[in-house]
């Protein structure tokens, strides 16, 4: 493959995006699904490459294709910094998942988006998203990356924000984008810090120093650690998870991608991309794997309880994104990853479902769904696939990766192990919930914008929605021989045991399956059989759903005690009033004290000429009387 | 003799000026076109400069362009011109500024003559700062400058107009009075004012009249009132706040970078030691204007004194640069200002827009015009995407240069520790970019807002013109950083030595 066609990859739908937005406007406006056809011509076309690309990688030694770099700024005896892309078996690995995700998301967006005003305006920006996503995923240096890295942060902000008239939209998409950036400031000082220790932003090079053990000590556990800053605020992991069940706000497709492919999935993949830099750090890994593993179950916690559709699955991102860590933190890139990859097609797919259940009956509150598997049978059954697959049951993908991520936090991390467990069952139960809630029983009326009886949606939103039921099926078996693990780890396979069934010969496959299959039958014996009250239940632990429903008031923790109360409106308060008070007012005291001394002065220029004759007297005796003293 | 680039370059300005002051009957149509005339021909003849400029590194440290003439012998002054990597960013920033307030300026229909002359002579004043290489012609320029942003203010602007044109007077006098006693003091000891001379000879082989240390502050005071550095900046919000909008461009586009300017031609060159020594304590004071700066425009509630106290805190990235003294944090501090002139341009010919169309400044008032001005909200976001940093605008190539370069200096101990705390204020800056934007585009779309206009055709020009420059910039910084590292080099030898 010629490297000017790797380049193709992201410029490719960056095009698209200045196509959309620059130059074709006013034709647009007669045509208006062209935006959405330009995007969908332009991804396709990306897609056949990354392919040929990933084939490729395949084939090649060592996995990794080589691409030369382009200069950038070089100041000699300072900085030397090339801007170039990497195309190994991570990168080829997420071009598929970002690429496939993106392109099912634009199809159905045709439908989900058709007479909206801000048509172009949408697909435009969904272009931007996926370009700096797949720049993302390729860069091989670090500063390029960043330069990515922003942007994915700038387009969520952008499309979270897209009914920017709606003030909740707009707060959301700050939110997003001041959240994460908090993390960027610690990516940033580690490459900084990176920087001064190695001399190079080069991701290659910076593996091969942190492997010969150059980089190594607090340096590296600092630099380790500020990387995660960065993936904590972009994947939404514990302390910085805040801003992603806000982010719902957004268009449904668009929390699709953000939630499976790119926004989030870039903080996991920073951790795979740098993941020498951490596995040669005990401290670093052991942070990824701790706050990943709690992340994991702490989210899980408050899915229980949310009664939105896109929370619950906000949620669930968050949990799964923890399962991610906690894989990268205990096993290695390839266990990791292959989580992400699963994770990409299950979880557009149920953003998909979401959106196209919102599309029926004007609302996602699943109060008021019920009975839609009788009016929405496609979506109704591809949702359960989603679910199912999420929920880790054999053979459906998400099985495969999480069986990974299990068995290698029983070897590594025991109590983490436990954490990972009881959230199988917590997952497996939020998300039958939903579907009882959703699609079983009676229609409760939907929305109060809702139109009559709910329908299917148009064929234009079914058909993405197949397609990724289909992957979230299938994906997994990438690596029931291992041949996954085996083309990202370069040879490590972790699960106990191998093949389609040969896996199932361990004891711990079936306890997770058994956990799994609990919280389906607790779903099911509360929201569809209803055997147990959903409101007695609630009131026995009224204190864990009180705690759970309200976030653990984390949001008024952040937003009114720490930003409101401590900062904006007591610290940088403070500081604004002694801007005004102490330095201009000292500013203003010289000035008025040099007019009050002039005032004063000019009472004794009098124009009288004996007085100044006086004074000359005076002044001519001090000076004789001084010269008599000291002189 | 060559063809006087330089000379051309700095006085067709003060040409125009005059025209427009002494030639009577003139319309407000004909004035505009012949200020904008005046002015499109520096800029014109400065992008010509760049573009021969002398890139190579063999050229590093050569004043290029120069031009000298005997001035005043008895005090052995000269006319003397010339520019380096380090000025030359600087004179097309003012020459790109320069042109486009003109444009920015269309609308003004009180006493046009007046305003225009003195927008002009505004013009000429500041290039010939950056362009004087004597000592003596540095302050006369630095000093003209003083008179026609007095008059901008106090009779263009808006608000408390006289008295922040007074203060600005006032404490601008006060700086240039201290760097009027360290210029004389260089004086006194070299016998020389070129600048070029006394750096390349240091202060070493003369009997210094008061300590070098005493002459390094006296100089340094005069500059840091301009950049501004807290706690000497309280005149820049007032100044800003009240001033037209092209007088904001210009005071946040080029004036303040005299300072910055100054601090690296005068203080760092002709003092590496005593720089090297102090430079702890200077780089303290930048972290304290970045974070204070900061913390104190996200309690902004007027949309220009908002985005006058952005630039106290941007400002700090500039001194910060500066007193890193290294290679890569000088090329990015001179960056730095050349982007922060740019982005900080547009923003507040962007704030003079919304002003102007919607007849509202303050934020709390504003709200959802992205309806009513679609284009002013995609160009102000994009200035306030490059205010915060966002990567692909100039703001980040000259803030990453700043943090690589200071994080890496060997002169501070403990710098890495401030470069942190520095990069802490891009949290707090988007933290009130993205509020002030919220506030003013967002949400639902007001009534009292009905009917006001988006950008018109002139409008949309130099907008595109910004834009351009900063993507650019942003894109590929080595056009520029190419340029300066030329400047910066010998500085470095004087540092090393």
């Amino acid at each position: 493959m010629p490297y000017q066609l790797a380049w193709l990859i992201f410029l490719l739908p960056f095009f698209s995006f200045v196509i959309i937005s620059l130059y074709f406007r006013p034709f647009l406006n007669h045509k208006p699904k062209l935006g959405g056809y330009i995007t969908i011509a332009a991804l396709t076309a990306s897609l056949g490459l990354s392919i040929w690309a990933l084939l490729e990688v395949m084939a090649a030694p060592g996995y990794k294709l080589p691409i030369p770099d382009i200069n950038w700024v070089i100041i000699e005896g300072g900085v030397t910094i090339h801007l170039g892309l990497i195309m190994d078996s991570v990168t080829a690995v997420m071009l598929i998942v970002v690429i496939v995700v993106s392109l099912m998301v634009q199809i159905y967006s045709q439908g989900y988006m058709d007479g909206d005003p801000g048509y172009h305006r949408y697909f435009a920006f969904m272009s931007l998203f996926t370009a700096s996503m797949l720049g993302l995923v390729m860069a091989d240096n670090l500063l390029f990356l960043y330069v990515f890295w922003e942007l994915v942060g700038l387009c969520s902000y952008l499309l979270i924000g897209f009914w920017f008239h709606r003030p909740a939209a707009a707060d959301a998409a700050k939110k997003a984008f001041i959240v994460t950036r908090l993390g960027d400031f610690g990516f940033l000082a580690a490459i900084l810090l990176l920087f001064f220790n190695t001399g190079t932003f080069d991701i290659t090079e910076l593996h091969s120093l942190a492997i010969t053990g150059v980089l190594a000590g607090t340096t590296l556990t600092w630099a380790a650690i500020g990387i995660f800053a960065g993936a904590v605020g972009k994947s939404a992991q514990f302390p910085l998870h805040v801003w992603l069940p806000d982010a719902m706000e957004g268009p449904t497709p668009v929390s699709a991608l953000i939630h499976a492919a790119t926004m989030v999935a870039a903080g996991a993949f920073l951790v795979a991309r740098c993941y020498p830099l951490f596995s040669h750090s005990v401290e670093a890994l052991t942070t990824v794997a701790i706050i990943g593993a709690f992340t994991a179950i702490f989210a899980a916690t408050m899915g229980l309880v949310m009664t939105d559709i896109k929370r619950v699955l906000a949620y669930s991102t968050i949990s799964q994104l923890g399962y991610m860590m906690l894989g990268l933190g205990v096993g290695s890139v390839a266990i990791g990853t292959f989580h992400l990859f699963n994770h990409g097609f299950f979880k557009a797919l149920l953003f998909l479902g979401a959106g196209s259940v919102n599309h029926a009956t004007g609302t996602f509150d699943i109060r008021e769904m019920g009975g839609l598997r009788k009016f929405m049978p496609w979506t109704y059954a591809t949702f359960v696939i989603a679910s199912l697959s999420i929920a880790g049951i054999w053979p459906l993908s998400g099985f495969w990766s999480k069986e990974e991520i299990l068995a290698s936090a029983l070897v590594n991390q025991p109590i983490l192990f436990y954490l990972a467990m009881i959230t199988v069952f917590m997952t497996a139960f939020y998300m039958f919930r939903v579907v009882f809630l959703t699609f079983g029983g009676e229609y409760r009326g939907g929305g109060s914008e809702s139109h009559g009886k709910p329908h299917e949606s148009p064929s234009v939103m079914v058909m993405p929605m197949v397609v990724l039921a289909i992957l979230a099926v299938v994906s997994g078996f990438w690596n029931v021989t291992g041949h996954f693990g085996q083309f990202l780890g370069h040879g490590e396979t972790h699960s106990f045991a191998e093949g389609f069934f040969g896996i199932l010969t361990h004891p711990l496959p079936w306890i997770s399956l058994m956990l799994a299959g609990l919280g389906i039958l607790l779903a099911y014996a509360i929201y569809s059989a209803k055997w147990l009250s959903a409101e007695r239940i609630i009131k026995l632990f009224s204190p864990l759903h009180t705690l759970f429903y309200r976030k653990y008031w984390f949001d008024e923790l952040y937003e009114n005690v720490f930003v409101g109360k401590a900062l904006v409106n007591g610290f940088f308060a403070g500081l604004q009033q002694f801007d005004a008070k102490g330095v201009d007012g000292a500013v203003n005291g010289i000035a008025s004290g040099a007019m009050a001394a002039g005032r004063a002065v000019r009472r004794v220029q009098t124009g009288q000429l004996q007085l100044y004759g006086l004074f000359i007297g005076v002044g001519v005796l001090a000076i004789v009387i001084c010269l008599y003293f000291f002189g | 003799m060559s063809f006087n680039y330089l000379t051309t370059i700095i006085f067709l300005p003060v040409v125009g000026a005059i025209l427009i002051a002494f030639i009577p009957g003139l319309s407000a149509r004909v004035i505009k076109r012949m200020a904008a005339v005046f002015t499109f021909f520096p800029l014109a003849l400065s992008l010509f400069l760049f573009a021969n400029f002398n890139r190579s590194l063999g050229a590093a440290g050569a004043i290029q362009f120069e031009e000298k003439v005997s001035w005043i012998p008895a005090i052995n002054a000269h006319y003397h011109l010339g520019v380096d990597g380090l000025s030359l960013p600087l004179v097309i920033l003012m020459t790109f500024l320069g042109f486009l307030v003109v444009l920015i300026s269309w609308k003004i229909d009180l006493r046009p003559r007046e305003y225009f002359a003195w927008l002009l002579l505004l013009e000429t004043s500041i290039l010939g700062v950056f362009c004087s290489l004597d000592l003596l012609l540095f302050f006369l320029f630095w000093e003209i400058e003083v008179i026609p942003m007095y008059f901008l203010i106090s009779i263009w602007g808006t608000g408390r107009k006289e008295y922040s044109a007074i203060k600005y007077v006032v404490y601008t006098l006060f700086g240039s009075a201290m760097m009027l006693a360290g210029i004389l003091s260089l004086y006194f000891t070299t016998g020389s004012l070129n600048m070029v001379e006394i750096a390349q000879t240091g202060l070493a082989p003369f009997t210094v009249v008061i300590p070098v240390v005493a002459i390094f502050f006296l100089l340094l005071t005069g500059f840091a009132v301009k950049l501004p550095v807290f706690p000497l900046h309280t005149w820049l919000p007032d100044a800003h706040t009240d001033a037209p909008t092209a007088g904001s461009v210009v005071l946040a586009g080029a004036l303040i970078k005299m300072g910055g300017y100054g601090m690296i031609r005068l203080c760092v060159t002709i003092f590496p030691q005593v720089a090297q020594q102090y430079a702890p304590l200077l780089v303290a004071f930048a972290i304290i204007s970045v974070l204070y700066g900061a913390a104190v425009t996200l309690r902004q509630t007027d949309l220009k004194r908002l985005i006058a106290y952005s630039s106290i805190s941007h400002m700090g990235y500039v001194l910060l640069g500066i007193f890193a003294l290294g290679q890569v944090s000088l090329v990015g501090a001179t960056l730095q200002m050349f982007s922060h002139g740019i982005i900080t341009g547009l923003l507040f010919a962007m704030a003079g827009l919304v002003m102007h169309n919607a007849g509202e400044r303050d934020l709390r008032k504003l709200g959802g015009l992205v309806r009513q001005m679609p284009i002013i909200a995609v160009v102000f976001s994009l200035a306030g995407l490059g205010a915060l940093g966002l990567p692909t605008t100039s703001g980040f190539a000259a803030e990453f240069l700043v943090f690589v370069g200071s994080f890496s200096s060997t002169v501070v101990s403990g710098i890495q520790v401030y470069t942190i705390l520095g990069v802490l204020g891009i949290v707090i800056t988007a933290g009130y970019i993205l509020w002030m934007l919220q506030r003013m585009f967002y949400g639902p779309a007001l009534e009292q807002f009905n009917g006001v206009k988006d950008a018109n055709i002139l409008e949309r020009v130099y907008m595109f013109a910004f834009v351009a420059v900063i993507m650019l910039v942003g894109i590929y910084p080595a056009i520029l950083t190419d340029v300066i590292k030329t400047g910066i080099m010998p500085i470095m030898g004087l540092l090393g030595g």
